[in-house]
């Protein structure tokens, strides 16, 4: 549901008319706008706002853990139409316990690398991605660094 | 917790002939090749000299910065963020500095503003030079990188006079500026810029008529506008592609709105267009770094806020208040309110936008960069796809990455 000051907000208001169900929070800080979406319709809603909305830029794809609050995972987006000169932020909650969820690269090709990304340093799978595999951490890494059960330093010998 | 799913191997090259009854051959470029600037490792499928398949593999630079910004406090984190892209230091030391100063609230005052816009504008001099010199010695155009690290070296004199360092300079500050501005800089800047332009004239005659330059770059690297912005490319690549893109027009920060100034375009959208919108753009730099410098205002260099800028030095010797203050923020830091920002500013090579998610502590939940070298480096494929191998080197050059600001 969206909270009773975004229904001014063209854009919440028009993926909110798009897909009622999809938005589940939102909320406008600081100048930015920030949408939670339900992670299953997280592609469909990215295509809304690109092919209706103009926003023809996927601007990044990143997470955040949570640690050890459930569900664990945010991963959030942001997007930027050039036409309208605005920019939104996406953020779907994704648990813990074998975390997955849709890929946006049929969207954007652009997503492929920030989504390799997400898998490598969070371990946050994409279904559907075309090349799933670790790009920063050597191939046979351990672990998901970034994740905040993750040591920021190696143990001691 | 999921398997990591291994690399699929690279395909074997074919054994049957092809069209050019040659046989398929896997070339790998880098990670230690002088024109790859850096650490990037290109993995090409040649036909004869034609480039069937292109596969980049990044990452031997990660060094983990973003988790690192997790466990140091807010205003250690600038530190950090100059060794991301090491060769606009000011320009990451800026966004970060930008994001956390949205999420305290904090007013700047203008002479901070405008100081740190004049030392950003030289530092898109200094990154711009150091692509061309290096952008001209890998097409084969030697001296160009000698004029180019002249002017660099006075850049870096500048960066030494005001911070104390050439290149890891952390001279902005959350708050403000680290230092006050030294004494003589005003001339010292006023005499570099008076000399800039016909530094850039001489660059040019080198240059933009050169019919081996010319030969070497016009019509190569061509990539369609849509694919651009598909695959995330900014900066002045897109610019060469006739969008008019620019965050310091789009969304003005750090007072950007005062300065008059024009954002270059080209239409040709290959490597010679490439050129000459960052050639201009060092024009157009050269232009904002005076007009701050002719109408710099006075007043204080640093907000003030005392929880969060450290008092000077003469009020810690003498003032109780100042010295808690300047105790507490030195072994703990200052506490940021919950939120999250995006912001984004006009890096040499795009748009470079720091994600910063606070949870009321002293240090970042989790910073975000999101560099304009990774984007651009994505579209690699599709541009040098279907090529020539000679023009790799000048496609890649014209995309001006940094592997730091890419495997950050």
């Amino acid at each position: 549901m969206l909270p009773e000051n975004l229904k001014q907000n063209s854009i919440a208001a028009a993926v909110e008319a798009f897909d009622a169900d999809a938005v589940r929070a939102g909320k406008f800080d600081r100048g930015e706008l920030t949408l939670e979406i339900a992670p299953g319709k997280i592609a469909s809603i990215c295509g809304f706002l690109k092919y209706d909305q103009q926003f023809v830029r996927l601007s990044t794809v990143t997470a955040v853990d949570r640690y050890p609050s459930e569900p664990r995972f945010e991963v959030v987006y942001h997007l930027h139409s050039i036409e309208h000169n605005s920019r939104v932020r996406l953020k779907c909650r994704v648990r813990g316990e074998d975390p997955v969820i849709d890929s946006v690269t049929g969207v954007w090709r652009g997503a492929d690398w920030y989504e390799r990304e997400v898998f490598d340093l969070f371990g946050i799978r994409f279904l559907g991605h075309p090349d799933l595999r670790r790009i920063l951490m050597p191939d046979d890494w351990e672990g998901y660094p970034l994740r905040k059960d993750y040591p920021v330093t190696g143990s001691r010998v | 917790m999921a398997e990591p799913i291994a690399e699929p191997p690279l395909p074997a090259p074919e054994e049957t002939p092809t069209e050019t009854g040659t046989r398929r051959m896997v070339l790998n470029m880098g990670p230690q090749h002088p024109s790859t600037h850096g650490v990037l490792r290109l993995l090409m499928e040649l036909d004869g000299e034609n480039i069937v398949k292109c596969q980049p593999d990044i990452g031997y630079l990660h060094t983990g910065i973003e988790k690192e910004f997790e466990v140091k406090n807010y205003q250690q984190a600038v530190t950090l963020t100059d060794r991301v892209d090491y060769l606009s230091p000011l320009s990451m030391n800026l966004g970060y500095c930008l994001s956390v100063e949205k999420l305290l609230a904090l007013e700047i005052p203008p002479q901070a503003q405008w100081m740190r816009v004049m030392l950003t504008e030289l530092t898109r001099l200094n990154s711009h030079l150091v692509w061309l010199g290096t952008h001209a010695l890998d097409i084969g155009a030697m001296s160009v990188f000698l004029y180019c690290f002249r002017e660099r070296e006075e850049i870096l004199k500048i960066f030494e006079m005001f911070s104390g360092q050439r290149m890891m300079t952390s001279y902005f500050r959350i708050g403000g500026l680290a230092l006050q501005p030294p004494r003589g800089w005003h001339e010292r800047i006023k005499k570099f810029l008076d000399v800039f332009p016909s530094r850039i004239d001489e660059y040019e005659n080198l240059l933009t008529n050169n019919r081996i330059w010319i030969g070497r770059t016009k019509g190569v690297g061509f990539i369609l506008l849509e694919d651009m912005l598909d695959l995330g490319i900014t900066g002045p690549m897109l610019r060469a592609a006739g969008m008019k893109i620019d965050a310091r027009k789009d969304a003005p920060y750090s007072s950007y709105e005062k300065f008059n100034f024009d954002v270059p375009t080209r239409t040709e959208n290959d490597v010679y267009a490439r050129y000459l919108v960052r050639i201009e753009e060092m024009r157009q730099s050269t232009k904002i770094a005076r007009q701050a410098m002719e109408g710099m205002p006075g007043g204080p260099w640093k907000a003030d806020a005392p929880g969060i800028v450290l008092p000077d030095r003469e009020k810690m010797k003498t003032q109780m208040e100042a010295l808690i203050y300047h105790f507490k923020i030195v072994t703990e830091g200052f506490r940021v309110p919950e939120g999250e920002v995006f912001q984004i500013i006009e890096s040499p090579r795009g748009e470079l936008g720091f994600y910063v998610v606070s949870n009321g502590t002293a240090m970042p939940y989790r910073v975000h960069m999101r560099t304009p070298s990774f984007g651009n480096l994505q579209a690699v494929p599709k541009m040098v796809q279907g090529t020539l191998i000679a023009d790799v080197i000048a496609s890649i050059g014209s995309m001006d990455f940094v592997l730091g600001d890419t495997d950050r």
